[in-house]
C-alpha cells in the first residue's frame, strides 16, 4: 500500500505548506509558504525531513489524519500535544515538539492549542503532492497549490528519510504571546503618514478578528495621512511580507505570506524579517506595539 | 531615480515614468537571469517603481544599487523583444456602454480603438498572469468602478486608469469591463508552462474583434 495520509477531520483550516514559492512576484504569484517559518522548519527537522519538505499548517487544531504506514510525526507551534487513536484500539497522548512514532492505520489528532493559532505537523518523508512553480504550498490568495484539506483528502507521502531527527528532547516551549513589541524598519513611504516614527512608537494596536494568511489588520490609533499627501493616490507598487500598509482609514495592516504582490496604499515600514513569524500566532485581541528603526537602503 | 529601503532585505526605486520602469526593470531582470545578482529573489516592476528583494541577503542589494547607477534611464525601452500576442475578444462587457459614454464615443468606436491600439505589457501583478497593458488612447483612460465587483469571470477584458488588462482567472476587481476573451484565446497563465505567464513585460498585445 502506498504511503499516504487520509484526512478524517478538519478544523477551521488545514493547508499543505513548505517554504513557499518565492521569485514569481513579477507575474502576480504570492510567495505563500508556512506563516510561522521557524515552527515549520523545526517540525521538518524533528522527523528527519529536509528544509524543503512539505508539512501541514493547522489553524486552531481540529485536524485528524490516518497514516497508511508506520511513520514518524511531529507537531510544533504553540505548546500542546497530539492524540493518537491506535489502529489496534485505544488512544494515547504524545507531546508536541518531539518525534512521535505511529503505526500503520493510526489516526493522528491535532487538538486546538491553548495559546497561539497555528500548529505545524510534519510527517517523515514529507507531503509529496506535485509542486506548482517549485512549491507544494497552498496559496489562499491565488488558489495555486493544493486545495485546503477536507475530510477524505488523501495526501501522498515521500519515502522515509534516513536523516536522523534533530533537536529531540532539548526544547523548552513557551506559550505563544498575547502582547508583542516588534521592530519595524521605516520605509519606503513613511512620509505619507504624519510623524510615522513617533506614532508607530507611541501607539498600541489590537489584532482584529479578520486576519488571515494575507495579512493581520490592527485596530488602534489611526496613522493619519500627512497634510501634504491628503487626497493623493499612491500608484500600485511591489509589496513584501511584513509590510505595514496604511489604508485611508489609518488602521495598519501587516502583510503575511499570501499577500498580493502589489498594492496601492502607502507602506510606512516593514516588520523585521526575524520577528514576522509571531504574527502567525497572534490571536485576535492580542496587543502589538512597534519599535521603529531607520534602516537605510545599502549603498552601492 | 530615488532608492528607498523596504525593510532590511529589499529596496524600491522611484522612477519618472513607465519607460524608465521598463528600462530599469529589464536591466535588473536580465542581470538576474544571467546569474549576476546572487541573493536577489524578486524584481517587481510597477507603474513608477521597481521593487527588488533579497531575503536573507542584504549585501546583494549593493550589487543592485551599483547596477542601477550604471543604467541609462534615458534609453528607449526595447519594446517588442518579448514577442507579440493576439487576443480575440467578444466585445459585450457589462461596462461597454459606460466606457463609450465617458469617452464620448459609440460602442463601435470603443471596439475600433481597442482593437486598433498596439499595447505593451508594462508589468504584472494583482493575480497570477495578470498584466498591465499600456498604449490605450486617452479616451479609454477611465477611472475604476466606485464599487469593485466581488466576482469577475476569467477572461474579462477591462480598462482602468492608464492601463488595459485581462483577468486570467475569476477574481474580485474594479476595472471597467468591455469584453471577454473568445474560446480560442491562448491561456494567460499555466503554472506547468515555461514561462507560466503569457504576457511578460515588453510583450506586444493586440486585441481582435471575435464578433
Amino acid at each position: 500500500m502506498s504511503r499516504e495520509l487520509e484526512v478524517t477531520a478538519v478544523g477551521p483550516q488545514a493547508l499543505v505548506v513548505d517554504r513557499g514559492r518565492p521569485g514569481w512576484a513579477h507575474i502576480g504569484v504570492p510567495s505563500a509558504g508556512a506563516l510561522d517559518g521557524p515552527a515549520h522548519a523545526l517540525a521538518q527537522r524533528l522527523v528527519g525531513n529536509g528544509p524543503d519538505d512539505a508539512g501541514l499548517e493547522v489553524l486552531l487544531g481540529g485536524l485528524a489524519v490516518r497514516v497508511s504506514a508506520a511513520a514518524t510525526v511531529a507537531l510544533t507551534g504553540p505548546p500542546g500535544g497530539l492524540r493518537i487513536r491506535r489502529a489496534a484500539g485505544g488512544e494515547r497522548t504524545a507531546p508536541s515538539h518531539q518525534p512521535v512514532h505511529v503505526a500503520a492505520g493510526d489516526e493522528v489528532v491535532v487538538p486546538s492549542p491553548t495559546s497561539g493559532l497555528r500548529g505545524y505537523l510534519a510527517v517523515g518523508g514529507g507531503i509529496a503532492v506535485d509542486p506548482v512553480l517549485g512549491s507544494r504550498s497552498a496559496d489562499t490568495l491565488s488558489g495555486l497549490g493544493p486545495a485546503p484539506l477536507e475530510v477524505g483528502t488523501r495526501l501522498p507521502l515521500g519515502p522515509p528519510t534516513t536523516i536522523p531527527p534533530v533537536g529531540t528532547g532539548a526544547l523548552g516551549v513557551s506559550a505563544a504571546p498575547d502582547a508583542v513589541t516588534v521592530r519595524v524598519h521605516l520605509g519606503p513611504r513613511p512620509d505619507w503618514v504624519d510623524d510615522a516614527a513617533g506614532r508607530l512608537r507611541a501607539g498600541t494596536w489590537t489584532v482584529a478578528p479578520t486576519g488571515d494568511r494575507v495579512g493581520v489588520r490592527l485596530e488602534g490609533p489611526a496613522l493619519e495621512r500627512a497634510a501634504d499627501r491628503r487626497g493623493e493616490e499612491l500608484r500600485s507598487e511591489g509589496l513584501v511580507g511584513g509590510a505595514v500598509q496604511v489604508p485611508p482609514d489609518g488602521q495598519p495592516v501587516v502583510f503575511l505570506a499570501d499577500h498580493p504582490t502589489t498594492g496601492g496604499y502607502p507602506v510606512v515600514g516593514v516588520v523585521d524579517p526575524g520577528e514576522l513569524a509571531v504574527f502567525a500566532q497572534l490571536r485576535p485581541g492580542s496587543s502589538v506595539r512597534f519599535s521603529p528603526v531607520a534602516t537605510p537602503a545599502p549603498d552601492a | 531615480m530615488d532608492v528607498r529601503p523596504v525593510g532590511p532585505e529589499a529596496l524600491v526605486v522611484d522612477l519618472d515614468g513607465l519607460d524608465q520602469v521598463a528600462v530599469a526593470g529589464a536591466a535588473l531582470r536580465e542581470a538576474l537571469d544571467r546569474g549576476e545578482l546572487p541573493g536577489v529573489v524578486d524584481v517587481v516592476p510597477a507603474a513608477r517603481t521597481v521593487l527588488v528583494t533579497a531575503p536573507g541577503a542584504r549585501e546583494a542589494l549593493r550589487a543592485v544599487r551599483a547596477l542601477l547607477d550604471g543604467v541609462d534611464l534615458t534609453a528607449t525601452p526595447d519594446r517588442g523583444a518579448a514577442g507579440t500576442v493576439e487576443l480575440p475578444v467578444h466585445y459585450d462587457g457589462e461596462d461597454l456602454e459606460l466606457v463609450a459614454r465617458d469617452a464620448g464615443w459609440s460602442t463601435a468606436d470603443v471596439v475600433a480603438a481597442h482593437t486598433g491600439a498596439e499595447l505593451t505589457v508594462a508589468f504584472g501583478g494583482f493575480a497570477p498572469g495578470f498584466a498591465y497593458l499600456t498604449g490605450l488612447p486617452e479616451a479609454l483612460h477611465q477611472p475604476r468602478l466606485d464599487t469593485p465587483r466581488p466576482r469577475i469571470p476569467a477572461g474579462a477584458v477591462g480598462v482602468a486608469g492608464e492601463f488595459g488588462g485581462v483577468y486570467p482567472r475569476t477574481s474580485p476587481g474594479g476595472w471597467r469591463l468591455i469584453g471577454r476573451l473568445a474560446q480560442d484565446a491562448p491561456t494567460l497563465f499555466d503554472p506547468d508552462r515555461d514561462p507560466p505567464a503569457l504576457l511578460v513585460p515588453g510583450t506586444t498585445v493586440r486585441f481582435r474583434d471575435a464578433g
